[in-house]
């Protein structure tokens, strides 16, 4: 996982000394250029075409102007889906993150002793892979449908009023974003813990930490790297996401993400500037929150 | 003994028939022992013959395959390692890495709500020496000073039993020593219990109220370091602890006191209060500085024995004694350390020489060593 390298305690002593190589730059070159061509070239074109403006209102036809306005008016269009795509991607992660761990803790710590066990529920971790998400998320649709088995027996324990729906409605997105997170959440948390020594556990309990106790100052923070990736992995591409917030999937018009609308804006509307932008203020925002969450993640393990 | 408080004496340690089987193999055979409250107890053995096994099932950390623990009288067979009021400093050290060195030390204190834990961590680190180092993480320190560390660790908490697997195998001899006095300081203070495994024989002899041999999973002898050492029962014990000098054969005869054991064509003597068995064939033996070497044949006298002629077949000079090695036909190597009383070699490599011994400094073993008997034939 590179992304565990982040958090990891990488508290230089004292700077190696610096040795420049060619070979280090020959080696790099490859994914400096892929870097180049497939990430900046793109990010200038996106930026370019978000500050766009069109030629005559109703036109249809862009240009390049610097135009502002493009991101304000977005914003301003688009705040309640942009706050619902953070607010939905952070309750996907935490209870992807709330059912991952102790699964994750189990295979990593508890099945050591049956390395059977251990691969077969690695491989059930893994297994949705091999099925189209788009084909899971479809199956997802049909079970919490209307005429589905979820909502008539929900219906039945009365636990779901007569007019009430599963499908459109906000838990049904946030549902389809964990259960497809799942694994990305799972496998980062199962590399930290299967390396967890469990001599350290041994340690605080023989200092007299219950097994609550132990589990908060001991093993929550030797696996916060796995925490932070599984986290980050989960976060990021879930508050992109549009397929499970779109009205084809488990959305509804009251449930829309900012990935609906920018996808929207570029494929129905062809308000290029607008997606262009929207596209970047989510960029903009997730590369903030994440730093913040990085450097608070990395120093403050120890509370 | 969630208490809050540091022990006010140590606690008695009562193991009974205790057994403990991994998997395909038995780490504890029938482990029975009891250690007096405030006594320092040393636990010798070979690798792998279940020292640190048995601390973990004092710890709480095992759980035995059939036996008890108790601890301060109370039957602790089944409770939680923290509920019980003992400290391990462990052979791995198990320094949390995500903590410094001090936030290590304060853990136990600030987990039983001790006033002023952070103080409390700093004296057990100024004890070790490592007061200036508290900020440090511990994979910054070096081997010896996370070992101190750990010790500070277990330490600091005064509990009524602590439990030392090899906590300072890393240190220099100097910096061992002075852990050994202020270990033995803490000890006495509080009174506290300590079970200390140590390789180092002089650490547990020095150290140690009482010592215990293990071997293979079970005790083989235990007492004091002076009973164990002038008497051990066992061929392994002899050999483990310190150097003996082995002989199997016949009892001759033998009178209401002591018997007499045909070796190497002559009678030696052993006193029946020191001899594990009198009857049949024998092990005796007699450590190598109790051996006096001579170069000329000693006359026979009551209350010596002798062995010999043998040839010298290596002097080593090791400052304060010579080691001979005499080579005695019949009977094998003889090991004989001389006090440097005068300049040079009592006698010369490749001499003829005989060793005496006074009748009270042998012992009579209950069994025999594996490769003494072929060693002798040969
Ligand atoms: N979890 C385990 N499963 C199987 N065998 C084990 C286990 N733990 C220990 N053993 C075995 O039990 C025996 C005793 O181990 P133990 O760690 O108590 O040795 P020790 O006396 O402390 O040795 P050392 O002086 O090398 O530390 C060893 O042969 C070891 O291989
Ligand atoms: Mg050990």
């Amino acid at each position: 996982m590179a992304i565990t390298a982040f958090s990891g305690s990488a508290v230089a002593v004292e700077a190696a000394p610096r040795r420049r190589s060619r070979i280090a730059l020959v080696l790099l070159l490859p994914g400096i250029l892929y870097l180049v061509l497939f990430f900046v070239v793109p990010l200038v074109s996106l930026i370019i075409t978000s500050l766009e403006s069109q030629t005559a209102p109703g036109s249809g036809v862009y240009q390049y102007g610097f135009n502002v306005q493009n991101y304000s008016d977005s914003i301003v269009q688009y705040l309640p889906q942009i706050l619902r795509s953070f607010l939905y991607a952070i309750l996907a992660t935490v209870f992807a993150l709330l059912f991952s761990y102790p699964l994750a803790y189990f295979i990593g710590v508890k099945a050591r002793r049956w390395p059977l066990l251990q691969s077969f529920m690695l491989i059930l971790v893994i297994a949705p892979f091999f099925i189209s998400f788009l084909l899971r998320t479809l199956a997802w649709k049909t079970i919490l449908a209307d005429e589905g088995p979820v909502v008539g027996t929900l219906k039945a324990l009365s636990l779901l009023g007569p007019q009430g729906h599963i499908t459109g409605e906000p838990i049904a997105v946030v549902f389809g974003l964990t259960y497809n997170f799942i694994p990305f959440m799972c496998l980062p948390l199962y590399t930290t813990l299967e390396r967890l020594d469990v001599r350290y556990l041994e340690a605080s309990t023989d200092l007299y930490a219950s097994g609550w106790s132990t589990f908060r100052r001991v093993t929550i923070p030797l696996s916060l790297p796995g925490i932070v990736s599984g986290t980050l992995l989960t976060f990021i591409p879930a508050a992109g996401d549009y397929v499970n917030a779109s009205q084809e999937f488990l959305g509804g018009s009251s449930s829309a993400m900012i990935g609906n609308v920018i996808q929207s804006n570029f494929l129905v509307q062809s308000n290029y500037p607008a997606a262009a932008a929207l596209s970047i203020v989510l960029m903009a925002i997730i590369l903030i929150i994440v730093s913040v969450y990085v450097r608070r993640s990395g120093t403050d393990d120890l509370l | 003994m969630a208490g809050g408080f540091f022990a006010e004496s140590g606690a008695d340690l009562e193991l009974k028939d205790i057994h403990k089987r991994f998997p395909g193999f038995t780490a504890i055979e029938d482990l029975s022992l009891t250690i007096p409250a405030g006594s320092f107890f040393a636990l010798l053995g070979p690798s792998g013959c279940g020292k640190t096994t048995t601390l973990r099932l004092v710890a709480g950390l095992e759980e035995p395959t059939s036996g008890q623990v108790l601890i301060g009288g109370k039957d602790v067979t089944s409770t939680k390692p923290f509920q019980r009021p003992v400290n391990t400093v462990f052979q791995s050290y198990a320094l949390f890495p995500h903590m410094t060195v001090l936030e290590n030390v304060a853990f136990g204190l600030k987990r039983r709500k001790i006033t002023d834990p952070i103080g409390k961590a700093h004296e057990a680190l100024r004890l070790v020496e490592l007061d200036h180092l508290a900020t440090r993480k511990p994979q910054q320190l070096s081997g010896g000073q996370q070992q101190r560390v750990a010790l500070a660790r277990a330490v600091v908490n005064r509990p009524a039993l602590l439990l030392l697997d090899e906590p300072l195998g890393a240190l220099d001899l100097k910096l061992r020593r002075q852990m050994q006095l202020e270990l033995k300081t803490i000890q006495n203070e509080v009174g506290l219990t300590f079970v200390h495994v140590t390789h180092d024989q002089e650490e547990a002899m020095t150290m140690a109220d009482t010592v215990a041999v293990m071997n293979k999973g079970r005790i083989e002898q235990l007492g004091s370091p002076e009973d164990l050492y002038e008497l051990p029962k066992t061929a392994f014990v002899a050999n483990f602890l310190g150097q003996s000098n082995l002989f199997t054969g016949e009892v001759a005869s033998s009178t209401s006191t002591s018997i007499s054991v045909e070796v190497g064509g002559r009678k030696v003597v052993v006193p029946k209060a020191r001899a594990q068995v009198h009857e049949g064939t024998v092990t005796i033996g007699v450590r190598p500085e109790k051996l006096t070497l001579l170069a000329a044949e000693p006359t026979a006298e009551s209350g010596t024995n002798i062995i010999g002629p043998g040839r010298v077949v290596d002097v080593s000079f090791s400052g304060v004694s010579t080691q001979y090695v005499v080579e005695v036909p019949g009977v094998g190597a003889v090991v004989v350390f001389a006090q440097n009383m005068s300049f040079g070699p009592v006698v010369q490599l490749g001499a003829q020489a005989w060793a005496t011994w006074t009748v009270d400094h042998g012992f009579g073993l209950s069994d025999h060593p594996e490769a003494l008997t072929t060693d002798a034939d040969a």
